[in-house]
């Protein structure tokens, strides 16, 4: 049990990754995860958001039931294959976080100086939190992926315009990283 | 009926799988970010690596799907422009929120309630591309 509940290997996730996708791909789906915000809104507000939510988006309603098992599978592991031991990032990057006040991991994937309702309620918190996510929506559509549309089935299929979207996530990334934490932290 | 039990399966696998390997983590996507680890690099390597064999061997051997449709790998439309510009947007908030879609979803069944916002937020950033879509380069 304990070789369950310990952190898994990169090449275990990998592979899992590649499970999944084969499985999605058997049931006549694809991989791409970020498509569900447009499917969410055109089933929340339809056509009256535009014309990019008016369209069939019940030939995607899977996604909930892919989403559904997500929150599932993230339920499990953090319950029955709960792992003890904190996330264990390198000491750089433990170091590094220090500086621009982020706590080193202790219990739990998240620093809970970040992801609490009380630092979302304070300007750095909303524009991470809020802002970020905005971002998120409004990125992975123009992009037309995300990860998994882009990075995973994308660079898998030998896409170019995957590889230009991935090359456009780590600029984005790394000028957040080395950039703009440090400024909003600051704030 | 046998599709949609495949399709939460694949979801738990997915939670389970992003859960344990800590690509959630916010911890690691920062490592990511600076360089400071191989492990979300592997991940992601193994997967579009051995993604393109089983995508070759798919495509060479007419794999068929549960309805016994030969399976059609779609291309991406070639927007560079698009693929770029929302790169660069949706790489920002990613390492600010340290996850990408998935992870968000896997995260609510972690007990980080908080996420339900960032979600929303997203929801708020696909209905303004939505709107703009006409105006934005593609």
């Amino acid at each position: 049990m304990e070789f369950i509940s310990q952190a898994w290997h990169w090449s275990i996730s990998g592979l899992g990754i590649v499970l999944v996708m084969f499985i999605l791909i058997y049931s006549g789906e694809r991989f791409g995860i970020s498509s569900s915000f447009r499917v969410m809104c055109s089933a929340i507000s339809g056509r009256k958001a535009g014309s990019y939510f008016d369209y069939d988006w019940k030939q995607q309603s899977w996604m909930f039931l892919f989403i559904i098992g997500a929150i599932l599978g993230g339920y499990i592991s953090t319950t029955l294959l709960a792992d003890p031991n904190p996330v264990a990032i390198s000491q750089n990057t433990i170091a590094d976080l220090g500086q621009i006040g982020i706590e080193a991991p202790s219990n739990g994937l998240l620093p809970d100086s970040i992801f609490n309702f009380d630092f979302l309620m304070s300007l750095k918190g909303f524009i991470l939190l809020v802002g970020g996510g905005f971002m998120i929506g409004f990125g992975t559509r123009w992009a037309g992926g995300c990860t998994s549309g882009h990075a995973i089935s994308g660079l898998s299929n030998l896409q170019l315009p995957s590889l230009v979207a991935v090359i456009g996530f780590f600029i984005g990334g790394l000028t957040t990283t080395f950039l703009l934490l440090p400024l909003i932290l600051s704030l | 009926m046998k599709s949609r039990i495949l399709i939460i399966l694949a979801g738990i696998i997915f939670g389970i799988v992003m859960t344990k390997s800590e690509a959630v983590s916010w911890f690691r996507i920062q490592e990511m970010f600076r360089f400071q680890s191989f492990h979300m690099y592997g991940i992601i390597g193994v997967a579009s690596v051995v993604g393109a064999v089983m995508f070759f061997l798919m495509k060479k051997y007419k794999f068929k799907n549960i309805d016994g449709e030969v399976v059609k790998f779609a291309e991406k439309p070639k927007t560079y422009i698009a693929s770029i510009g929302g790169g660069i947007l949706f790489g920002l908030g990613w390492a600010m929120t340290g996850a990408c879609p998935g992870p968000l979803y896997v995260l609510i069944g972690n007990g980080y309630l908080v996420i339900l916002v960032v979600i929303l937020a997203a929801l708020f950033g696909t209905l303004t591309y939505g709107r703009l879509k006409s105006k934005l380069p593609h």
